[in-house]
């Protein structure tokens, strides 16, 4: 399976590039990471993508590492359709103190437009 | 999570302290009082094992033993105020304010057991729980609520929270008590 994750620099998409990543090493699916410029994060691009290889090269996996410029959701959901990705895979959302899921921006747009299925990681 | 959030100027209120005594509209003897771990744990505990997951709101209350315990551990520590709705010896409402940054502002979170919902247990249970916030110096508190959930937004509006946030998918509200 043709993967495309996405990763803004929110606690949840490091949560689910680790997550991804460890499931990349048991199945071999084909793996590409995309750096977004994510509004809610003051990540800096450079520094997110440090951080992915480091989690690719710990698991042994390789994959791509692309960034994409301009609004991360329609970026991203142009990109799988474009390249014929099977599947988006992006963090599922930030808990409040009460623990209540609040869903990202990114994951919201995504959800709600892609005509690729979509993996929110828990 | 509340330092971009914007609450009202003026503080509504007052809010009655715990404990409080309503005859729902059921014609049913209820008083909210504060949470008290030793008296109240096993029956908040069944309270959430008996609720409906069709009223869940963003993923709580958790469902399964194990997860309820663990989410009631994190929302019953210290620094948070919970009260309880009581009918005869269950447990029947509860609502929980949360601390979150800055100092001074909480999350707030209510929930009341299907057969007593739509009775007024839950203005009763909220107005007494931001009574006893008052008093514990919390000043300003927020929620979500499902966008399409008219009857919650209703309850919370008529209490004097203010919609601070409705451009994703949940509806976010803001009170301020002092």
């Amino acid at each position: 399976m043709k993967l495309l994750l996405g990763i803004g620099g929110s606690d949840d998409s490091i949560r689910a590039l680790e997550r991804a990543v460890d499931r990349v090493a048991e199945t071999g699916d084909d793996l590409t990471v995309a750096i977004l410029r994510n509004p809610a994060s003051e990540a800096d691009p450079a520094d997110i993508e440090e951080q992915a290889r480091a989690v690719l090269d710990d698991a042994g996996v390789s994959a791509p590492v692309r960034h994409l410029e301009g609004d991360p959701g329609s970026e991203l959901v142009e990109l799988a359709e474009r390249e014929g990705f099977d599947r988006i895979v992006l963090g599922g959302g930030e808990t409040s103190p009460m623990g209540k899921i609040k869903l990202g921006g990114i994951a919201e747009f995504v959800l709600l437009n892609s005509h690729v299925s979509v993996t929110l990681v828990r | 999570m509340s330092g971009d959030k914007v609450f009202p100027d003026e503080p509504a209120g007052p809010f009655p302290a715990p404990p409080t005594t309503i005859e729902d509209r059921e014609g049913r003897p209820i008083t909210v009082r504060r949470y008290d771990e030793a008296l109240d744990r096993d029956a908040l505990e069944a309270m959430y094992a008996a609720f409906d997951p069709a009223d869940r709101a963003q993923g709580i209350p958790p469902t399964g033993e194990r997860r309820i315990a663990d989410w009631l551990d994190s929302i019953t520590g210290p620094e948070t105020v919970n009260v309880v709705a009581n009918h005869g010896d269950g447990v029947v409402g509860h609502a929980t304010l949360v601390p979150d940054e800055p100092e001074g502002t909480a999350e707030l979170a209510i929930f009341v057991l299907q057969e007593y919902q739509g009775a007024g247990i839950g203005t009763c249970l909220i107005e007494t729980l931001l009574g006893a916030g008052r008093e514990a110096g919390i000043e300003r508190v927020w929620l979500t609520v499902e966008r399409w959930n008219d009857p919650a937004i209703s309850l919370y509006e008529k209490v004097g929270f203010v919609a601070s946030d409705t451009e994703s998918f949940e509806h976010e509200m803001a009170i301020r008590l002092a």
